[in-house]
């Protein structure tokens, strides 16, 4: 597998996952985009760990559960979010402002 | 007796101190108990009369050439400024502690049958004594920080006494103004001491004093500063010219205090206080001048004043004012030694003269209380005829009025004359003290027509007190008339201190001061003149006393007299001098005018309300508002925005690393 190209994959992915939390009212489009940035660095990991060594890959099993549990959480506030609101529109949710 | 050790000093002003603790804390709780109290007070001054007796007869004893110098601890030590708590005994002080603790327990005697109804008889006793302990302590310093002390407390005590009767405002106004008036003065006395130390880096007065002659040449521009700026301490503290006005309305407090603050020891310090630097005003030529000139000036100018007054105080409160004058005449003249006897002589006479009135507005007001009339009690237009009622007051004053008027062989007479002869002497010099002279006797003239004006309008003729009023009137009890008695024998004897050789006398005041004043008086010799001169002089000094006493019965009628509620309003020179000048109005007009308005429109208005308030104060909120109104519009709520910043945080960081 040759790394320039796999960090060239890796850094689109991970600006797309920017624009996407950047431009996107949905919550759960945002979290989706989190994800993607979060894989694009797990492609980092992974192509890096060819030349570096084995750590790189082993932290890529770390990313997984993190992001896993961070769905399961965030998920769940998503959920009690709608309960109240009746929408994941974050734009409409700012009530905690100055 | 064995002798005790003069290191025993302190113990001279800590009796007073004892008495002000004693009875301070009686008066806060048990005002009522008015025989301890009397007992303290009363006792505390005669021990402490005892205590300086006994130290100037040790001094006498040794007679040391220089002071003897008594350090306790040090005051303050900071860096070049060494101060030591420093008592110290020289035959200068020992004429003041003796003056001071002698007259004092006389006066502090007197008081207990003054004061004896008064409610706040524990209060006026704790602040009598802590008078006097400062005044101690004023006279005993060893330098000037010390003195300071002293100066500034009985400052203190005299404002705490003329507000005695605080719940009138007129009292409470008059006790203001004498420490208001009294701060002008000590800018000058602080000033004095900042220069001295800046030249000599020490305050005691022994360095400064032996090292003055080679530091300053005579006349120099920094000598005649520091003794201008101490004489302008001088004349807030004895009531010169222009700051004496704070001295009449002091006469609002009772009556002892006036006899023996404002009359017999605390006015008295500035005299003191020149005498004591005597070396210093001895280089300045200028300074010297202007003491004496303002002194004869004062002498002459409260003199008229005191011709028109109608309040028996009043009329004693300008007099002190004008004897203060003479004796500024002396010891800026260079005469020391006269000018301090004329202190003592006055201490007596005028003591004896402020405590016979307090005997006479005594009865008049229980004359006045006993019938329940409301008229002034020490305005001389209700007394007249008081001689029939209280005859052993007024042979006393009569005594004192001789005394103070000038007439032979009275202890006033001998003071007086050696000022006056002294002032004449130097004028062969120095020119300009014949005119000094001139005022001198010009005063000497009016002082003995108004004395005379109120024994006569006060003892004699018809009285016009009031019909029921007169069954009332009686003699003082004896715990009031013995002091008066006692004054009176050193009114009379007081001038065999200091007998010139011109009648046969050995001057002992002038020797003992000898060891004080000789440095002074070296660098500065006084003038002798001709014994047929001095004759001339003393003859037309009692053919004007007689003058002005005769003048005074020749002219007065106190039978036309009619009692102060139907007088006529008074009209041109009497409203004038009766209106004291209008000093107070010109200064209401071109001092406490201008600076009322400057405080209230300047000040208040534009510096503290504008800029202060506005500005600094509500102007610190409104920024601290205004910034927090724009961190508050980041705070919208909206993640999207936080996302926004978040990630420009983050590139900032990320180019500022890799750079």
């Amino acid at each position: 597998m040759l790394l320039g190209p796999s960090l060239a994959v890796s850094a689109v992915l991970f600006a797309l996952g920017v624009a996407g939390v950047l431009l996107r009212r949905n919550a759960i489009v945002i979290f989706m985009c989190v994800e993607l940035m979060l894989n694009a660095v797990n492609l980092t990991f992974v192509a890096l760990a060819q030349q570096l060594g084995i750590a790189g890959q082993i932290f890529v099993f770390f990313v997984m559960a993190v992001a896993a549990a961070e769905a399961g959480v965030g998920l769940a506030i998503m959920l009690a979010i709608y309960r109240h609101r009746h929408t994941v529109n974050l734009q409409d949710i700012n009530l905690l402002k100055g | 007796m064995p002798a005790l050790p003069l290191s025993l000093l302190w113990v001279v002003p800590a009796l007073p101190l004892v008495g002000f603790v004693v009875n301070g804390t009686l008066a806060l709780t048990r005002p009522a108990a008015k025989r301890a109290v009397s007992i303290v007070g009363v006792g505390t001054l005669v021990l402490a009369f005892a205590a300086a007796a006994l130290a100037v007869a040790e001094l006498a004893r040794q007679h040391p050439t220089a002071p003897l110098v008594f350090r306790y601890w040090e005051w303050i030590p900071a860096g070049d400024l060494q101060v030591a708590f420093a008592l110290q005994l020289d035959q200068l002080a020992a004429v003041m502690i003796l003056v001071v603790t002698g007259v004092g327990a006389l006066i502090h005697g007197f008081s207990v049958g003054y004061m004896h109804e008064e409610p706040g008889y524990a209060r006026y006793f704790a602040y009598l004594n802590l008078f006097v302990f400062f005044m101690l302590i004023l006279v005993l310093g060893a330098n000037f920080p010390v003195m300071f002390v002293g100066w500034e407390g009985v400052g203190l005590c005299s404002y705490l006494l003329i507000g005695f009767w605080f719940n009138e405002q007129v009292n409470a106004d008059a006790g203001k103004k004498a420490f208001i008036v009294n701060r002008i003065g000590d800018f000058g006395f602080l000033v004095a001491m900042f220069l001295i130390f800046t030249r000599f880096g020490t305050l005691d007065f022994a360095t400064v004093f032996a090292k003055a002659p080679a530091a300053f040449l005579p006349g120099g521009a920094v000598v005649t500063a520091i003794t201008l700026f101490l004489f302008l301490g001088c004349t807030g503290k004895s009531a010169q010219i222009p700051l004496y006005i704070w001295l009449p309305d002091a006469m609002q407090g009772p009556t002892p205090v006036s006899a023996l603050i404002h009359a017999a020891t605390m006015v008295t310090a500035g005299v003191y206080l020149v005498a004591r630097c005597g070396v210093l005003f001895a280089l300045s030529p200028l300074g010297s001048a202007v003491v004496a000139g303002v002194g004869a000036l004062t002498a002459l100018f409260a003199a008229t004043i005191a011709l028109k007054q109608w309040d028996i105080k009043r009329v004693l409160a300008y007099s002190t004012v004008s004897q203060l004058g003479y004796m500024f005449v002396g010891v800026g003249t260079g005469a020391y030694a006269a000018g301090m006897f004329h202190l003592v002589t006055h201490a007596f006479f005028k003591a004896l003269l402020f405590l016979g009135s307090g005997s006479v507005i005594h009865a008049i007001h229980h004359a006045y209380h006993a019938t329940h009339t409301h008229e002034d009690a020490q305005d001389m237009r209700n007394m007249g005829g008081l001689a029939r009622y209280m005859p052993w007051t007024a042979a006393l004053m009569w005594i004192a009025t001789l005394a103070i008027a000038g007439i032979p062989p009275l202890s006033g007479f001998f003071s007086k004359d050696e000022i006056l002869g002294a002032a004449f002497a130097e004028g062969t010099v120095r020119p300009v003290w014949y005119v000094f002279w001139a005022m001198g006797i010009a005063a000497a003239l009016l002082t003995a027509f108004y004395m005379t004006r109120l024994m006569l309008y006060t003892f004699h003729g018809p009285n016009r007190t009031g019909e029921r009023e007169r069954e009332h009137l009686h003699e003082a009890p004896p715990v009031m008339t013995g002091p008066l008695v006692v004054l009176g024998v050193l009114t009379v004897m007081g001038g065999a201190l200091n007998v010139p050789d011109l009648f046969g006398g050995n001057a002992f005041l002038e020797h003992w001061l000898e060891p004080v004043t000789s440095l002074a008086q070296r660098l500065h010799p006084a003038v002798e003149v001709a014994h047929a001169t001095e004759w001339a002089l003393v003859a037309g000094a009692v053919l004007i006393a007689a003058l002005g006493i005769v003048g005074a019965f020749r002219l007065l009628k106190p039978e036309a007299l009619v009692p102060a509620r139907l007088a006529p309003p008074q009209t041109g020179l009497a409203r004038f001098l009766w209106k004291k000048w209008y000093v107070d109005e010109l200064y209401d007009a071109i001092i406490v005018r201008p600076v009322m308005w400057l405080s209230r429109e300047v000040f208040w208005k534009i510096v503290d309300q504008r800029i202060v308030d506005g500005l600094l104060v509500n102007g610190t909120a409104a920024a601290s508002r205004a910034l927090g109104w724009l961190g508050s519009r980041l705070q919208t709520g909206e993640v999207g925005v936080y996302v926004v910043l978040f990630v420009i945080g983050v590139l900032a960081v990320v180019g500022a690393v890799v750079r």
